[in-house]
């Protein structure tokens, strides 16, 4: 049984609660980095172990941060541990460090992670936590393999840096550019909602439902910008 | 001559040529999540503008004057994103004090500003960029404003989307970044302009 509810919650982030495709968090690194296939794992991986060691740490020091500061605290924890991946990064794999660019210090404002942070590892234990980490991390990677996927075949007709060739006279340079992510993200949304169907949990008019700053519209400031939304978890 | 030339470079290739927005993709939640009424674009681009400028005014400064000075450039990451919890904070402390009414207008967005990415993305962008202070501020004002424009744009298309028969899987997110994905692609006519108006 335990191990059955352990799986679930690593299942839940990889398929039922993508945070990319079902959750709709962190568009931005989502839409960014997705022009290759290794930047978008690179980023993919990047997050998921800010993402685990956040969540880790924020689950023991749940019942120690006091609510009012909540956020503040875990932005803290995050961009610790941000610094430490990019420091990381910058010194092990320069190249990849030179393509995210500034997108890997922005890992510290993505939505999946503070909204993690806020829904899941907040009120459950350290366990739980992380594995809701490596679940969700995975899940961000899948979600941005499948569309650095699609962008790279179509736009540069590579995979991987590898060279496809008989595609090469048939490219469509504009799935490499920035109009091309939001067309390919917004047609893989559209496709995972036909997959799920009935299965999933109830698709969310998007907004920033689970952005950090969701839960700070629901402490008062009430939604104008955002429609209130229920709890995920 | 050569200042304001310049100057008018940076402004209008980040207003239009690199909006952040629609061509680096920084601030993207706000852009899908409050572009749904024209009211509420315009004011939360004009809070985004108003913090971008004054985040970039005590950025770089710090990262001047502080940390290149002691060689802490690694904590660049957590200064900056503290800076600009504390000033969002602060920003909305002050309006509530000085104007009530504006605060009850704009103070919905500003704890959204918080998180969004745009706003660290500029500060640090700036300073990568190796802009000088009036540089990054003119920097900082031509991403607010393109980010408004984007905003002001957008809303007027959703309004018109909202109203019309869109197949089920299309209805909400994917209509939405499918339109979005064509403004983009407007503002790509904008690539060549800046070269070719100032020569």
């Amino acid at each position: 049984m335990k191990k059955n509810s352990s799986l679930s919650i690593i299942l839940k982030g990889i398929l039922f609660e993508n945070p990319v495709f079902i959750l709709v968090l962190g568009t931005c690194p989502t839409l960014a980095t997705t022009t290759g296939v290794v930047g978008a794992v690179s980023m993919g991986l990047a997050a998921m172990a800010v993402l685990i060691c956040s969540n880790f740490v924020i689950s023991l020091l749940r019942k120690l941060i006091p609510d009012t500061v909540r956020i503040p605290c875990y932005i803290i924890i995050i961009a610790g541990f941000v610094t430490i991946v990019e420091m990381l990064i910058h010194a092990f794999l320069p190249d990849i460090y030179e393509m995210l660019g500034v997108y890997l210090a922005l890992i510290t404002v993505n939505c999946i992670i503070l909204g993690r942070a806020e829904m899941f590892a907040s009120k459950n234990s350290v366990g739980k936590s992380v594995l809701d980490g490596v679940g969700m991390g995975l899940g961000f990677t899948a979600a941005l393999f499948m569309i650095s996927t699609v962008r790279e075949v179509l736009g540069a007709a590579s995979f991987a840096g590898i060279p496809i060739t008989f595609l090469e006279p048939y490219k469509i340079e504009i799935f490499v550019k920035a109009p091309g992510g939001m067309l390919v993200y917004g047609f893989m949304i559209a496709l995972v909602f036909v997959i799920t169907q009935g299965k999933g949990p109830k698709k969310k008019s998007f907004s920033c439902e689970g952005c950090p700053s969701a839960s700070l519209c629901r402490k008062g400031q009430t939604g104008e910008g955002c429609d209130s939304q229920k709890e995920v978890a | 001559m050569t200042l304001v030339k310049s100057l008018l470079v940076i402004l209008l290739s980040s207003v239009l040529v690199n909006n952040y927005v629609l061509s680096r993709f920084l601030g993207i939640c706000p852009f899908l999540g409050a572009s749904k009424k024209f009211d509420q674009a315009s004011g939360m681009g004009i809070s985004v503008t108003i913090v971008m400028l004054i985040a970039t005014a005590v950025t770089w400064p710090i990262q001047t004057f502080i940390l290149d000075r002691f060689e802490l450039g690694y904590l660049q990451t957590i200064v900056f994103i503290l800076v600009i919890a504390a000033l969002v904070q602060m920003i909305e402390i002050v309006l509530g004090k000085i104007s009530p009414s504006l605060h009850k207008s704009l103070g919905v967005y500003l704890p959204l500003i918080t998180t969004n990415c745009a706003v660290l993305g500029v500060t640090i962008n700036n300073i990568t960029d190796g802009y000088n202070f009036l540089e990054s501020m003119v920097s900082s004002l031509g991403v607010g404003l393109g980010f408004m424009l984007a905003m002001i744009l957008f809303s007027g298309i959703r309004s018109r989307i909202e109203e019309s028969k869109i197949p089920t899987p299309f209805k909400g997110l994917a209509s939405t970044l499918i339109a979005a994905s064509f403004i983009s692609l407007a503002f790509f006519g904008f690539a060549g302009i800046i070269d070719n108006l100032f020569s």
